[in-house]
């Protein structure tokens, strides 16, 4: 029998799942929205992955921001935050890359890698200007599908000004642009521009931009956020066709790393998981104690500042 | 009316301060609950939105206290914004109707016991000088003990073998330290627990992973402000460095500085509160092979903002990993719990490489 791993990045917008060999090919991937219910989403992404005839499953890695709940609920080997699991995914096909920017739904990370070994790293602080969140919302007020988006934005031959600082701005200035008449096509280029410059502004600021540069996560695969970097990093950038997968594919390969010889599998259709919150009332910080019980039976809880919270049961 | 004594929290710090104050003055002692949301809360919404957050911090104790019982409020000031806090929070505090009175010890960062003493009389009119430099001599020696174990503790915590030990021996010793009563009872009991401490079992690795931490006073000092970092950096294992506490602050800073900045060469000025302090400290981890640099100041905290990005170049030259961290009245756990362990991860991961 061969092994196989499965890595799974659920994220704020979408859930992706992968399932590699010990080679690190993929034999089965998926990609779904996550509609705020990560635990649906999760149930419904194992159905539609496939473990090949003649492997078994060996390993389950889980990223991205709920990575802890479906780490629990998968019983995964791994728990890793996105930096990690985006590093090794991408170090895996570019062994050379010495930059990785990442641009999710909810925040953008970028990644500076020397040698195979991460030198530095930077998350969006405040504000989640810049981000696929931000397009998409953007995308619907002006009635445009956001699988059209990139395509309509690399038609325009003259984007226009949107200011790139903050969402806020940035959304008036939008307004303001279409009261003006412009055409769609210049508007929709001016966004991604501007998510360009806002990701380089507060994401990148300060930090040097070497070659290779790899661009992966959900916003990478918009076209025109694509055309937009190469024009000002004044490179071009290289979007892998998994680009969208590699925090998953990270989580698998960290996963098969470790090294588990017990066995997993995908069926957790039948198990009812479900989390419940509760505001200790311990002292005056109220603590939100996070419980996540599996067909009834409490398997965690976290979220407790000291140890009053710590062993609270049902 | 009664006299009630309160002062702002931060860290173990109250223990010298409950302690002085017990001794010298005629007034009871409020020991201020401990910071919680509300202590934030209460704090954020009576202060200005752009202030720093330690001025939110303790707005909101001083708050919680005057709704206790307390009437005398004390108060520190440093060499930045710290500086205006007093003016700022009297104001404040008496716009929000109550009575009491407020008193600043230490202004501009410098200790000057003449005026420290001139304040405690105006408080107790029946104070004795003598009585005054004997407890004041024991608090600045009280400090002195608490920081030289903390030092040790921070440097071995994530390595002991039964979990929880040092903090249990320590809050032991926090609680002796408090009923002591003279200059030698204290002695005997640093004595006593610092050989307790030193003879907790511990299993140091010898390649282990040292981050120092540095940055904003307050927001390093006080635990709840800057949401246990070096409880988490201990949970992953790392030895952890902190050069700022009270007996720098107040006793040693005067004199160190001169001669930090004359082995900063790119230096010139002290340029403001601790920014001139933490730039030497970057060079001095960097010196000492340390494998990572944590910098945690709270929001808007101008002289830090100064230092950061000389900081941030002098670790780009040599190569040291650095993170910044901005701490404000709401931040997120989870956000912050991602970074810090990136970042531990980060540092694992090059080490493996060396």
């Amino acid at each position: 029998m061969n092994k196989c791993y499965l890595g799974v990045d659920i994220g704020s917008i979408s859930t992706k799942g992968v399932i590699i060999d010990s080679y690190y090919n993929i034999l089965s991937s998926n990609y779904i929205w996550t509609l705020g219910n990560p635990i649906e989403a999760v149930k419904k992404l194992m159905k539609t992955l496939t473990i090949p005839e003649g492997y078994i499953l060996s390993g389950i890695g889980t990223t991205g921001s709920a990575r802890k709940l479906i780490g629990l609920m998968l019983g995964a080997n791994v728990v890793k935050n996105e930096i990690i699991c985006h590093a090794y995914g991408t170090l895996n096909y570019y062994p050379d890359c010495r930059t990785i920017l990442e641009i999710g739904g909810q925040d953008s990370k970028i990644i500076m890698l020397n040698n195979g070994i991460i030198t530095d790293y930077a998350m969006n602080t405040l504000c989640a200007a810049g981000t696929g969140s931000f397009l998409s919302s953007q995308s619907k007020r002006i009635g445009v599908d956001i699988n059209d988006f990139g395509k309509l934005a690399i038609s325009s031959k003259n984007p226009v000004k949107i200011a790139a600082r903050c969402t806020v701005f940035a959304e008036s200035d939008l307004i303001h642009k279409a009261q003006l008449g412009y055409k769609k096509e210049d508007i929709v280029a001016g966004l991604c521009k501007s998510v360009v410059l806002n990701y380089l502004n507060n994401v990148g600021k300060g930090k040097k931009l070497r070659e290779p540069i790899v661009f992966q996560g959900g916003v990478s695969k918009n076209v025109g956020v694509v055309k937009y970097f190469n024009e000002v990093l004044n490179t071009k950038v290289i979007v892998d066709n998994n680009s969208h997968l590699m925090g998953a594919i990270g989580a698998a390969i960290l996963s098969s790393k470790e090294g588990s010889n017990k066995e997993f599998n995908l069926n957790i259709d039948n198990i009812k998981f479900e989390t419940k919150g509760y505001e200790c009332k311990g002292c005056s910080n109220n603590c939100e104690i996070v419980r996540i019980l599996k067909d009834d039976k409490l398997i965690d809880s976290f979220g407790n500042r000291c140890e009053k919270g710590s062993g609270i049961k049902i | 009316m009664d006299k009630v004594v309160a002062f702002p929290l931060m860290g173990n710090y109250y223990v010298p301060s409950s302690f002085l104050f017990s001794k010298i003055s005629n007034c009871k002692i409020l020991k201020p609950p401990a910071i919680t949301s509300k202590t934030i809360e209460l704090g954020s919404k009576n202060s200005p939105d752009f202030v720093c957050t330690p001025f939110k911090y303790t707005l909101g104790t001083f708050i919680e206290c005057l709704d206790e019982e307390a009437n005398i409020l004390v108060q520190m000031g440093g060499g930045c914004r710290y500086g205006y806090y007093y003016e700022l929070q009297q104001k404040i505090l008496s716009d929000l109707g109550y009575k009491f009175d407020y008193y600043n010890l230490v202004s501009k960062g410098h200790t000057d016991i003449k005026k420290i003493y001139r304040i405690l009389k105006e408080i107790n009119p029946k104070l004795s000088k003598i009585k005054t430099i004997y407890y004041f001599g024991i608090t600045v020696k009280m400090v002195k003990y608490m920081d030289k174990i903390e030092d040790y503790i921070r440097e071995n915590a994530a390595y002991e073998i039964n979990k929880g030990e040092f903090k249990k021996v320590y809050d032991e010793m926090l609680k002796k330290f408090s009923k002591v009563k003279t200059y030698i009872g204290l002695n005997i009991v640093y004595r006593k627990y610092k050989k307790l401490i030193k003879n907790i079992n511990i299993n140091k690795p010898e390649n282990n992973i040292k981050i120092g931490v540095i940055g904003e006073l307050y927001t390093l000092m006080e635990p709840y402000a800057n949401n246990y970092i070096e409880n988490m950096l201990e949970d992953f294992g790392v030895e952890v460095k902190r050069f700022t506490n009270v007996t720098y602050l107040l006793f040693e800073k005067g004199r160190k500085t001169k001669k930090y900045l004359k082995k900063l060469n790119n230096i010139k000025y002290k340029m403001g509160a601790d920014a001139m302090d933490n730039i030497y400290y970057t060079k001095y981890l960097i010196d000492n092979k340390y494998d990572g640099i944590i910098h945690i100041k709270s929001s808007f905290c101008t002289p830090e903002i100064g230092s950061m990005g000389i900081i941030n170049k002098m670790c780009e030259e040599s190569n040291m990993p650095v993170l910044f961290l901005s701490m404000d009245a709401n931040t997120s756990n989870v956000g912050f719990e991602t970074r810090l362990e990136a970042f531990y991860d980060m540092i694992e991961m090059r080490k493996r490489n060396e």
